[in-house]
């Protein structure tokens, strides 16, 4: 006998996201990342390959970077997550936000959300110390621009000023 | 992607249940393939058993060894300080691996029960025997740059892309399954297979079994062992030709060697006869000519991918300098000694 075809049920998910609080329901399907852009208008967060190749997509999920093009909405319920626009505003960037203003590093700006998304994510792992270990870990983030050498700019300004902050 | 039901598995028992009773189940963990999969619609579910809520998150460690839960993540054990310390191979090669963000996801089950890479599996307009048994394999005759050189069949000329699994089989790690018959453990180089004439099977997992962990005995080499990958980028690609080699070396002589290729075959590649060739040995070239020759002498290119034999040897050659010398290749440095 076939099996009968899958419902159109939907779960219901709560996310914290921004700070926020958000009760949802979900069809099983949608990934984080159409749920942030066609449901919840964050469209900070960018479609680029949408197959986990670009890391435009990039955000923090309990404070851990990963491609919300690749998690399911559902896998998520419970968590905290910080998008571009939780990071900080135009008036009270957060450092990541003007060290790539300072540097320049972007040019066509589609990929930044997620470069930046994914610095932050990088930072609070600790594991960079060198530009190298900076360009190895900032490798799932494409720019087709080709603003690398002004992005890793960015990243080891940061990093060198909280190394600064931490010896104070 | 196509609609299907969805289950939060509630526990291990639920979640074997649940696979039993619906063929066209799947288990999600990280999600960071089968999302991917079912985008291209190669995968399409029913039922959707997410495990994420199971306790399978921890790493053991004990006298025996050290026991990986299946949900692990990645990144959480390339740094765990522990699997850094007893078998710094595995960390190495899981920084090989993927992009931080998809390590941040990805689970050791999940690793280990990734699909393959080849083009004409992801590309549901060509005909491929893994994707859809008997329709025929069009890699075969094709683009063929990424496809096996060793144990391929006239099937499925397909890799198995893991990084971390090549290291496990280096290490000669246990995979832990349990299914609707119980519990049973898998060394891991059973655990992957051939195609055969049956390439739609990846491992040997039996209908219903799910990975619970992975187990590791006792401590691999602190000094004498590398992961060294050779890609067409310098980082998140995956390999060409990869290498996990773990030597045990007393007084200047080779005691152990245990040597896996990954990027070559349907599995993490390993030879045990050909180790022997290496051991009781200073560390040589002569010894590397004898181990070479015997590893690769059923290499067979398609066409496309004639170079990896090459490229192969060349790998090995260096991966076994470098951990002969005690100097790993280390993932962020990008010039091969």
């Amino acid at each position: 006998m076939p099996s009968a075809p899958p419902s159109l049920q939907t779960v219901p998910v709560t996310l914290h996201i921004n700070g926020k609080r958000h009760d949802l329901d979900v069809a099983p399907w949608t990934t984080l990342l159409d749920l942030l852009r066609e449901e919840l208008k964050l469209t900070g967060t960018k479609k680029g390959c949408d197959h986990g190749q670009c890391g435009a997509c990039t955000v923090l999920v309990d404070g851990v970077r990963i491609n919300s093009c690749l998690s399911l909405a559902v896998m998520r319920n419970g968590a905290e997550i910080t998008t571009i626009e939780g990071l900080g505003t135009p008036e009270r960037m957060h450092p990541m936000q003007r060290a790539f203003v300072e540097h320049d590093a972007l040019q066509c700006g589609y990929c930044t959300p997620g470069q930046i998304c994914s610095a932050v994510g990088l930072v609070a792992e600790g594991h960079a110390e060198s530009r190298a270990e900076i360009r190895e870990l900032m490798s799932g983030n494409l720019c087709r621009c080709g603003a690398y050498t002004n992005i890793a700019d960015a990243v080891e300004d940061v990093l060198n000023q909280q190394q600064k902050a931490a010896a104070e | 992607m196509k609609r299907f039901d969805y289950l939060k598995a509630g526990s291990v028992a639920e979640a074997v249940s649940a696979l039993a009773a619906h063929p066209k189940a799947r288990l999600i963990a990280g999600g960071t393939n089968l999302v991917d999969l079912m985008k291209y619609d190669v995968e399409a579910p029913g039922l959707l058993v997410d495990i994420n809520g199971l306790d399978l998150k921890r790493i053991e460690e004990s006298e025996n060894g050290t026991r990986i839960g299946a949900l692990v993540t990645n990144s959480d054990l390339a740094y765990h300080p522990g699997i850094n310390r007893r078998f710094p191979l595995l960390a190495s090669a899981l920084l090989a691996g993927a992009s931080p963000q998809l390590r941040n996801a990805a689970t050791a089950g999940g690793n280990l029960n990734q699909r393959t890479r080849c083009y004409y599996f992801y590309d549901t307009a060509t005909r491929c025997n893994k994707r859809q048994p008997g329709s025929g394999c069009d890699a075969i005759g094709g683009v063929t740059r990424i496809h096996a050189i060793l144990g391929a069949s006239d099937s499925c000329i397909a890799t198995h892309p893991s990084d971390m699994c090549v290291a496990l089989a280096a290490l000669d790690a246990v995979v832990e399954v349990e299914g609707p018959n119980g519990r049973r453990d898998i060394p891991i180089l059973d655990y992957h297979r051939l195609p055969g004439e049956t390439p739609e099977r990846d491992n040997t997992l039996s209908p219903g079994e799910m990975v619970l962990g992975i187990r590791l005995e006792g401590e691999a080499s602190p000094r004498h062992h590398t992961y060294l990958k050779l890609r067409d980028r310098l980082s998140y690609a995956f390999a060409l030709v990869s290498a996990a080699v773990d030597l045990k070396i007393e007084d200047g002589v080779v005691r152990r060697a245990r040597v896996a290729l990954g990027g070559v075959a349907h599995k993490p590649w390993r030879d045990l006869e050909a180790e022997s060739l290496l051991v009781g040995r200073v560390p040589s070239a002569d010894a590397t000519d004898a181990f070479i020759a015997r590893l690769l002498s059923g290499a067979k290119g398609q066409g496309g991918n004639d170079f990896k034999i090459t490229l192969a040897e060349r790998v090995i050659r260096r991966a076994l300098r470098q951990a002969a010398a005690g100097t790993p290749q280390l993932q962020h440095e990008k010039a091969i000694a």
